[in-house]
C-alpha cells in the first residue's frame, strides 16, 4: 500500500473523507444534458469565494468610522481611498470585491432563472429552492449593508431611504427605524453595526445556507433541461442511465465556464470597474453628507426591479407602507413557487403556451422594472412601472390557474435529450432579442 | 458512455497543463493579496528619513528625534567623553563593534561619522526599554568607575557613550546605530545614507 | 487595441439593462474634455496648475506628492516646484486653510478634490473650469454655466478674462445659454470681436487631465495589467479548458 493510501485510510477511519468525495463529487451522478444555464451554480460558488477572500483582506485596512479626519474627510471614506492608493495591490482587491458584488447578482439571477424555466423547484426539490431563496435574501442584505461601508453619498442616502422604509410601518415604524440605525440619522453607529453584520453575521448565515442548499440538492439529485428524473432509469449497477459522474465530466465543464467567467470578470476589474456607473455609482465618490441629498438617488442595479415596485405603489390610507409590503412580497413570493406551480411537467420544453406567454410577460416586466428603477420617475414611467408590477405579481399569484393542465404538444420523454444546433440558434436569438429590446426600452422610456 | 478509444496520454497532458495554468493564475491572483501585507505608502511616509538641525547642539547635549516611531538619540560628546571611550573598553562586551549593529561607516572607535556626534536608536537591546542618559561621573548608584553612559532602568543594563553594552548586564548587544548621513555640516538625515 | 477593448466593454455595458440612463441627465450639454492620462507632459502641466491654484483652498488629501513620480517628475522637481518647503515628499496634498474660515468665506467648505473627477466626470470639470461668467447678483461677482450659483470665485479670471452669459435662440427655436468673452485675459485674445481661447482651453484640459489622473492614479497601470491578464486567460486558460472539456466529453453520448 502506498504512503498516500495509508494516510487516506488513516483519515477515513476517523473522518468520512473518501465517502464524502464519492457521494458529492466522483460518484454524484448528474444528468448528462446540462446546458449553458447550469454554469451559474458553480460560478456563484466561485464568486462567493472571491467575495470572502477579498473581503477578509479589505477588512485589514478598512475603518468603519464615520467621524471626520484631520482633512475633513470621513475616516471610512478616506480608508477606502487609502486601500485604493496606499496599500500595495489594494485597488485590485477592492475592484475584485466591488465587481464581485455585482457579478454575484448576475450569476444568481441567471441561476434562479434557470430554476424557473426548467421547473427545478418542483417536487422533490422544494427545499433546494427555499434554501436558494433564503440565500438570495441574505445576499440582498449583504449587498445592502456592504454598500454603506464606502460612506459615500449613495451609501449614505441609499441606507437612509431603505431604513426609512421601516419607518413607514404603522405604530412601531419610527421607533424601529431609530433602533435599526442606532441613531436619529444614519451615522457612525449605523456604519459600525452594518460593518459587523456585513463581515461576519450575514456571511456565516450565507455559508450555512449554501451548505444546506447543496446537501438538499445532492439528496434529491439535479434536475435538467428536460425535467426528467434520471433516477427512474438505472442500469444493473444502480447508476442512472442518463447520469454521468460529476467528476470529471462536470468539473472539466465548469473549469471551462470559470475560464469564460474570469475573462469577463477581469475585463470589468481592469478596464471598467465602475461599469459606466452601474457597479460603482458616480455620486458615491462624494463623501457622505447628511445635509445634501444627491440630485438622483438610484439603488445599485441589482435592487432596481424591487425598488421600482416600491415606487410604483402609491401611498394611501395615510401611509406608504404598501409599497414596502409590495416590495417585500415580490421577494418572498419567489420562495413559494414550488407550491404555486401546479403544472404536471417541469421543463418549459414540455409546457403549454399559457406558461410560456406568462413567462415572456414576466421577463419583460422584470427587466422593465429593473430599468425603471434606475431612472428618475416621471408620470409615464410610474404608470409603466405599475403595469409591470401588476404583471410581476400576476405571474406568481395566477400561477396555480394558468399552469394547471398546461402541457405542450410534445410529451415529456423518458430519457434526456441533448442540445441541438437548432435549439442553440433559437436560444441565441432569444438572448439577442431580449437585450436589444431592453436597450431600446432604456433609451426611449 | 463508451470506454473505447480513450486517449489517456492526451487526457493526462490536458489535465496537467490546465492545472498548471490554473496554478499560475492562482499564484498571480495571490500577488496583490501578499503585497497588501507590506508597509503601505502611509507607513512608508511615516517612516521616511527625518532631517535634524544640529547647529544648536552643544557639546555634552543630547536631543531625541522620532524616526519610525522609535526614539533616536543625537548626542554631542565632549573631547573628554571621547577620550573616556577608549579607557573603558575592557569592561565592554563588544568594544570593537563586531556585531553588525551599525552601518559599516560607523564601525569605528566612536561608532559615528563625525567623532563627536553619536546617532543611535535609543532602545535597549534587552527588552526594548529606552535607557536613561547618565553623563554624570561616578554617581552613587552607578559606582565609582562610571564615566558617563546610558543606564536602562528596566533591568539595569549599562551602555557607554558610544551606546556599547557593558559586560555582565542583561542586554546582549550594542545599541543600534541607524543609517544616517550629513546633508551639510549642521543638517543630519536619519534613516537614509544614500 | 486599448480603444477596441474599451469599445467592446462599452458595447457590453450598453446591453446591461438600463444603460443609457445617464443620457437623460439634466443640465447643459458638456463638451468632451480633450484629455489623455497617458500624456505625462500634459499631466505635469496640470499638476503645476493644480498645486499653484486649486491647492490654496482645496485639499487632495488622498494624493501623496511622491506619487507624482509616476507622471515623470523627479523627487527634486516635486520638492522644488510643487511643494511648500515644510511638506515632506510622502505627505498628502493637504490644505492649511481652516475649514470654519472657509465656510464663512465661501458659504461652503471647498470640497476635497482627490476623487472629484470620478464623481463629476472629466467633461463636467472641463466645462466647469471654463464656465465662469460675470454675474453681479452673486456675492463673488461670478457665476458658472455648469454649476449655477457656485460659491467659488473665478480664480483664473486673469488668465481667461471675463465672460458674460448670452441667451440665444438656436436653429430649432429653443433658447440656449452661451458664454461670450468680453474682456481678454493673459491667455485669451479678443480681436475684432472674435475670441481666441485656445491657450486657456489647453491649460484647462491639462488641469482636467491631471484631476482625472489624480482620481485614480493607478488607472494606466490597471489597464496594462489588464491586457496581460486577458491575454493569459484567453490564450492559455480558455483554450486548454476547452480542449480538456472536449476530450473528456468524448465519453458522453
Amino acid at each position: 500500500m502506498s504512503k498516500g493510501q495509508q494516510l487516506l485510510n488513516w483519515i477515513d477511519d476517523r473522518f468520512p473523507l473518501s465517502s464524502m468525495l464519492k457521494e458529492h463529487v466522483t460518484e454524484y451522478y448528474a444528468p448528462k444534458n446540462f446546458n449553458f444555464w447550469y454554469f451559474f451554480g458553480s460560478l456563484a460558488m466561485l464568486v462567493l469565494v472571491i467575495q470572502i477572500v477579498t473581503g477578509i483582506f479589505l477588512t485589514m485596512n478598512y475603518k468603519p468610522d464615520g467621524t471626520l479626519n484631520g482633512a475633513g474627510i470621513p475616516v471610512a471614506f478616506a480608508s477606502v481611498e487609502y486601500i485604493m492608493r496606499d496599500v500595495a495591490g489594494g485597488w485590485v482587491i477592492r475592484y475584485m470585491h466591488s465587481t464581485g458584488a455585482s457579478m454575484f447578482f448576475v450569476v444568481v439571477y441567471l441561476h434562479m432563472f434557470r430554476g424557473l424555466i426548467y421547473g427545478s423547484y418542483k417536487q422533490p426539490r422544494e427545499l433546494v429552492w427555499v434554501f436558494g431563496t433564503l440565500i438570495f435574501l441574505c445576499l440582498m442584505a449583504e449587498a445592502f449593508m456592504g454598500y454603506l461601508l464606502p460612506w459615500g453619498q449613495m451609501s449614505f442616502w441609499g441606507a437612509q431611504v431603505i431604513v426609512n422604509l421601516f419607518a413607514s410601518i404603522p405604530v412601531i415604524g419610527p421607533d424601529l427605524s431609530v433602533f435599526i440605525r442606532g441613531d436619529f440619522v444614519v451615522g457612525d453607529a449605523t456604519l459600525n453595526r452594518f460593518f459587523a453584520l456585513h463581515v461576519i453575521a450575514v456571511p456565516l448565515i450565507l455559508l450555512a445556507l449554501v451548505v444546506a442548499h447543496l446537501i438538499a440538492l445532492h439528496e434529491v439529485g439535479s434536475n435538467n433541461p428536460d425535467g426528467v428524473e434520471i433516477k427512474k432509469l438505472k442500469d444493473d449497477k444502480g447508476i442512472p442511465l442518463d447520469g454521468i459522474p460529476f467528476h470529471p465530466y462536470y468539473t472539466v465543464k465548469d473549469v471551462l465556464g470559470v475560464a469564460v467567467f474570469l475573462i469577463v470578470f477581469s475585463a470589468i476589474v481592469f478596464f471598467a470597474p465602475e461599469m459606466g456607473g452601474y457597479f460603482l455609482e458616480h455620486p458615491n465618490f462624494d463623501q457622505a453628507d447628511p445635509l445634501k441629498t444627491p440630485a438622483h438617488i438610484a439603488p445599485v442595479w441589482y435592487f432596481t426591479p424591487f425598488y421600482a415596485i416600491l415606487r410604483a405603489v402609491p401611498s394611501f390610507a395615510g401611509t406608504q407602507v404598501w409599497g414596502v409590503l409590495a416590495m417585500g412580497a415580490a421577494v418572498v413570493l419567489i420562495a413559494f413557487l414550488p407550491w404555486l406551480d401546479k403544472s404536471p411537467v417541469k421543463s418549459i420544453r414540455y409546457r403549454g403556451s399559457k406558461f410560456k406567454a406568462m413567462l415572456v410577460l414576466f421577463i419583460i416586466s422584470f427587466i422593465g422594472l429593473g430599468i425603471l428603477g434606475a431612472l428618475p420617475s416621471t408620470n409615464v414611467r410610474t404608470v409603466v412601472a405599475q403595469i409591470f408590477s401588476v404583471v410581476y405579481f400576476a405571474f406568481f399569484l395566477a400561477m396555480p390557474f394558468y399552469t394547471k393542465n398546461d402541457v405542450g404538444s410534445t410529451p415529456v420523454p423518458t430519457r434526456v435529450t441533448m442540445s441541438t444546433p437548432a435549439r442553440q440558434v433559437r436560444f441565441a436569438v432569444l438572448v439577442i432579442v431580449t437585450l436589444v429590446a431592453a436597450t431600446l426600452f432604456a433609451k426611449f422610456i | 458512455m463508451s470506454e473505447q478509444h480513450v486517449d489517456t496520454g492526451r487526457r493526462r497532458f490536458l489535465t496537467v497543463a490546465t492545472s498548471a495554468v490554473g496554478g499560475v493564475a492562482a499564484a498571480g491572483v495571490a500577488v496583490p493579496f501578499l503585497m497588501s501585507f507590506a508597509p503601505s505608502e502611509r507607513a512608508k511616509a511615516a517612516g521616511a528619513p527625518v532631517e535634524v538641525d544640529i547647529s544648536k547642539l552643544e557639546p555634552g547635549q543630547k536631543i531625541n528625534v522620532e524616526w519610525r516611531g522609535k526614539p533616536v538619540w543625537v548626542l554631542s560628546r565632549t573631547p573628554e567623553q571621547l577620550k573616556n571611550l577608549a579607557t573603558i573598553e575592557g569592561e565592554l562586551l563588544d568594544p570593537k563593534s563586531e556585531s553588525p549593529e551599525q552601518p559599516e561607516y560607523c564601525k569605528n572607535a566612536t561608532r559615528s561619522i563625525k567623532p563627536e556626534i553619536l546617532v543611535a536608536v535609543g532602545i535597549c537591546t534587552h527588552l526594548g526599554c529606552s535607557p536613561t542618559h547618565r553623563p554624570d561621573i561616578a554617581p552613587a548608584d552607578l559606582g565609582p568607575k562610571w564615566v558617563g553612559g546610558f543606564y536602562c532602568p528596566c533591568h539595569g543594563s549599562k551602555f557607554d557613550l558610544a551606546a556599547r553594552v557593558y559586560n555582565g548586564v542583561p542586554a546582549p548587544k550594542n545599541m543600534e546605530v541607524p543609517p544616517h548621513k550629513y546633508m551639510s555640516d549642521t543638517r543630519l538625515l536619519i534613516g537614509d545614507d544614500k | 487595441m486599448n480603444k477596441t477593448i474599451r469599445q467592446l466593454i462599452a458595447a457590453v455595458a450598453l446591453v446591461v439593462p438600463a444603460a443609457g440612463a445617464f443620457a437623460s441627465a439634466a443640465g447643459p450639454a458638456l463638451e468632451k474634455a480633450p484629455i489623455n492620462v497617458q500624456d505625462t507632459e500634459s499631466l505635469q502641466r496640470g499638476a503645476q496648475i493644480f498645486v499653484n491654484n486649486c491647492l490654496s483652498c482645496h485639499s487632495a488629501s488622498a494624493m501623496r506628492y511622491n506619487r507624482l513620480t509616476e507622471i515623470g517628475l523627479t523627487e527634486d522637481q516635486i520638492k522644488g516646484n510643487l511643494m511648500l518647503a515644510t511638506d515632506k515628499i510622502g505627505e498628502q496634498m493637504n490644505v492649511a486653510m481652516d475649514k470654519k474660515d472657509a465656510k464663512v468665506w465661501f458659504g461652503a467648505v471647498p470640497p476635497d478634490l482627490s476623487v472629484i473627477a470620478r464623481s463629476r466626470g472629466a467633461d463636467y470639470l472641463y466645462g466647469y473650469l471654463r464656465g465662469f461668467y460675470r454675474d453681479e447678483t452673486r456675492p463673488t461677482g461670478w457665476n458658472n454655466l455648469v454649476f449655477d450659483k457656485v460659491g467659488m470665485p473665478h480664480i483664473l479670471w486673469n488668465w481667461q478674462g471675463e465672460q458674460v452669459l448670452e441667451t440665444v435662440k438656436n436653429a430649432e427655436g429653443h433658447e440656449e445659454h452661451k458664454l461670450k468673452l468680453v474682456k481678454a485675459g493673459t491667455l485669451t485674445k479678443l480681436e475684432n470681436g472674435k475670441a481666441n481661447t485656445a491657450e486657456f482651453d489647453k491649460r484647462m484640459a491639462d488641469l482636467t487631465n491631471f484631476m482625472v489622473y489624480m482620481a485614480e492614479p493607478m488607472q494606466v497601470k490597471r489597464q496594462q495589467i489588464g491586457y496581460m491578464v486577458l491575454l493569459f486567460l484567453t490564450l492559455l486558460l480558455l483554450p486548454l479548458a476547452y480542449f480538456l472539456k472536449k476530450e473528456y466529453w468524448k465519453d458522453v453520448h
